[in-house]
């Protein structure tokens, strides 16, 4: 609810330029044009307070006569008499996938992008960032059909075998047989396609350490490793939070790819490689084309929980970012 | 301090004329051989215990390769030239370990793709067509889907220049600041939160039905943020002197942005244009929402359900049937080359009409 007061925009303070005296029909012209892109900057806020107020109101309504506890309850049935629904399994559920996208995609995207920035030779470094650059372009339902049709054979194999000798650990024990689509495999798939994005914001980035830094480490004797690590990490050390970030908001948001290849259930399991279990976006998705109105606000209710999380993890990865930009200098 | 050291150099310098300067190095060739090793093993090993995974025998593979590194450099050169080779290879693991469900990605599409596509898919729509029949086409969807984002860019793309311009050439203090902070934030609003708020507004509280111009309207919003970012980088990028030199000669400021400075950043804002709309067009979950899908051929964006690419690429997925799932793959290749197209051609003009700025 805090977002809701945050989104109102402040009042325009008299900071535009003040136009050129000139004769009459220019500064009309100014005034028209200055009219129309403030207000085009106005009415971008206004959609997102938009959003958020609208979002909310028909929350609300949802809310009102849901009978279980919308936070706690961990079943979906707003159809019912009386309706009962809460958010519990679809928030373990984002939750679990996301942070098994980030554990998988974060450092490999940073090893991708050391690789472009450093390592690869300059003639493959070059077209490669360009081919990540329009891997980012995908669009998800690709991989959704991809990761459904392809990864889930491939990776009952994988499941097997960790249920086998991984089995210990609870989280990778299998209880029954079954397709591998689970919460593991979701995982795997967003950190497929969450890996473009980060690896392109960390390869600029890494681009921008000063060369100084990264010769001077070289001049003292230290290996190609040691200078990345001395040099190249802790300056880009805000970079790569903020663009695991940037991914993780888009992770907790992908319908989908995670639609298509998990079959979801309503029951909150630790056993990953169980199938089951459902993420907010994937829900909406799901039970949309049969939901009445009720259940239409209800999913909106959900929804709204989602807004509200990406905007958390979004506004912090600005905000990282902003930051660093105050002290570093680098590009200003 | 320096006393000390003094003292110390003669005795250390004769102590050290003995080594060599430079020690022991491997040959060139020792990381692929250790490559090949160990691959061979991984093989060998997944073989024997007869597991069925292939990636077990990559992981196998990779591991075996990795130890095997830091022990022989370690062995042959010393524990920190060990790290950096084992740092390398990392890197280069992370490297194959990304290209090959990409790469896989793009072969299954292609191959997949080009089964179903021929000029009778691309010119033909649902209608009739029989959930487990073979044929059928994707033209409906396609119309839709051209519809609904040229609808959708009609309505971002001026509003996101605009601001963008306002951001650059007027904006100071707590409104621009307030502006750039939220579309930043927009940015990572998801697609289907976008889908849910034009569905609590326009359908549920307005009373419309499922029509293209609702799902344009969310793929507006998903758009807006991204022309905003792209067309305000590029006009940073157009010198300040530019801008001097028309105020100077009398020019007014509106018709200075409006001849100057969008004429000399042209090339990048239809860059950034072309790559948003190629986003928006990948975009499912607002689309099942608002635009609900039809296997007939519905031209008018502003009435009824209509077909779209993405949509149809879940719908036909979700019926199962062996000519629907090659169906949607080959409606997953018309819109990858429809997206790749456009970001092909985007880069294209961003690279001809690049400003020249000698950067």
């Amino acid at each position: 609810m805090a977002t809701a007061t945050t989104h109102t925009p402040p009042p325009p303070g008299r900071n535009e330029t003040t136009p050129p005296k000139s004769s009459a029909p220019s500064q009309a012209g100014d005034r028209i044009f200055l009219g129309l892109s403030r207000g085009s900057g106005i009415a971008l806020l206004v959609i997102m307070a938009a959003i958020a107020v609208f979002l909310t109101y028909r929350a609300v309504l949802a809310i009102a006569d849901n009978e279980g506890n919308f936070l706690t309850t961990s079943e979906w049935n707003p159809a019912g008499n009386p309706p009962v629904f809460g958010i519990a399994v679809l928030a373990f559920g984002t939750i679990v996938s996301s942070v098994i996208a980030m554990v998988i995609a974060v450092p490999v995207a940073i090893g991708i992008a050391l690789f472009i920035s450093h390592y690869a030779p300059r003639k493959l470094a070059t077209p490669l960032a360009y081919v990540v650059d329009l891997l980012a372009a995908v669009p998800s339902i690709i991989y959704g059909l991809w990761g459904a049709i392809f990864l889930v054979p491939y990776l009952d194999g994988l499941n097997k075998w960790l249920d086998q000798y991984m089995g210990w650990t609870y989280v990778f024990d299998k209880s029954g047989e079954g397709v591998a689509r689970n919460m593991f495999t979701v995982g795997i798939l967003l950190a497929i396609m969450i890996l473009p994005i980060i690896t392109n914001v960390t390869r600029e980035v890494f681009l921008q350490v000063p060369r100084m830094h990264e010769e001077a480490a070289l001049a003292l004797g230290a290996t190609r490793w040691e200078t990345i690590r001395m040099s190249v990490l802790p300056f880009g050390r805000s970079g790569i939070i903020s663009a695991s970030m940037l991914g993780l908001g888009r992770a907790l948001g992908e319908t989908m790819a995670v639609a298509v290849v998990l079959s979801p259930s309503f029951i909150i399991s630790g056993r990953l490689l169980d199938p089951g279990g459902g993420t907010f976006a994937q829900n909406i998705a799901a039970k949309f084309n049969e939901a009445n109105e009720y259940g239409r606000d209800a999913l909106i209710a959900s929804g709204l929980v989602l807004f509200v999380i990406t905007l958390l993890v979004n506004g912090a990865a600005r905000w990282i970012i902003a930051r660093r930009k105050e002290y570093s200098g680098a590009n200003a | 301090m320096s006393h000390v050291i003094q003292d110390q150099r003669p005795a250390t310098v004769p102590a050290r004329r003995g080594s060599p300067l430079a020690h022991a190095r491997m040959p060139r060739w020792a990381p692929a051989a250790i490559a090949v090793g160990s691959v061979a093993a991984g093989i060998g090993i997944g073989l024997a215990a007869g597991w069925e995974s292939r990636v077990q025998w990559g992981m196998i593979a990779a591991l075996l390769f990795v130890v095997a590194t830091y022990v022989i450099t370690t062995a042959v050169e010393n524990s920190r030239q060990a790290k950096d080779r084992v740092a390398t290879s990392l890197v280069w693991v992370c490297f194959v370990l990304a290209v090959v469900p990409l790469a896989s990605l793009s072969w299954v599409t292609v191959s997949k793709g080009l089964e179903v596509l021929d000029p009778y898919f691309l010119s033909h729509s649902m209608n009739g067509v029989l959930d487990a029949e073979t044929g059928g086409g994707v033209y409906h969807a396609l119309l839709g889907t051209i519809e609904q984002v040229a609808i959708a860019a009609v309505i971002a793309a001026p509003i996101g220049m605009l601001t963008a311009i306002y951001l650059v050439e007027y904006g100071r203090g707590r409104l621009s600041q307030a502006v750039t902070f939220f579309v930043d934030v927009m940015t990572g609003v998801p697609s289907i939160v976008a889908g849910l708020f034009i569905l609590a507004t326009w359908n549920l509280m307005l009373g419309f039905g499922p029509s293209g111009f609702a799902g344009s309207m969310a793929l507006a919003i998903l758009m807006m943020p991204v022309v905003v970012r792209s067309t305000e980088e590029m006009l940073k990028l157009v010198p300040n002197e530019l801008r001097e030199a028309s105020l100077a000669l009398g020019v007014p400021k509106w018709k200075t942005i409006l001849k100057v400075v969008l004429p000399t950043a042209i090339g990048g804002i239809t860059t950034g244009v072309m790559l948003a709309i190629a986003r928006i067009t990948g975009e499912t979950a607002p689309v099942l929402l608002l635009v609900f899908g039809t296997k007939l051929i519905n031209p008018n964006p502003f009435e009824g359900a209509q077909a779209s690419l993405p949509l149809y690429v879940y719908e036909q997925y979700a019926v199962g049937t062996d000519a629907a799932v090659a169906r949607a793959w080959g409606a997953a290749l018309v819109l990858i080359a429809f997206v790749m197209i456009l970001n092909l051609v985007a880069r294209g003009i961003a690279r001809w009409k690049a400003p020249k700025t000698g950067r």
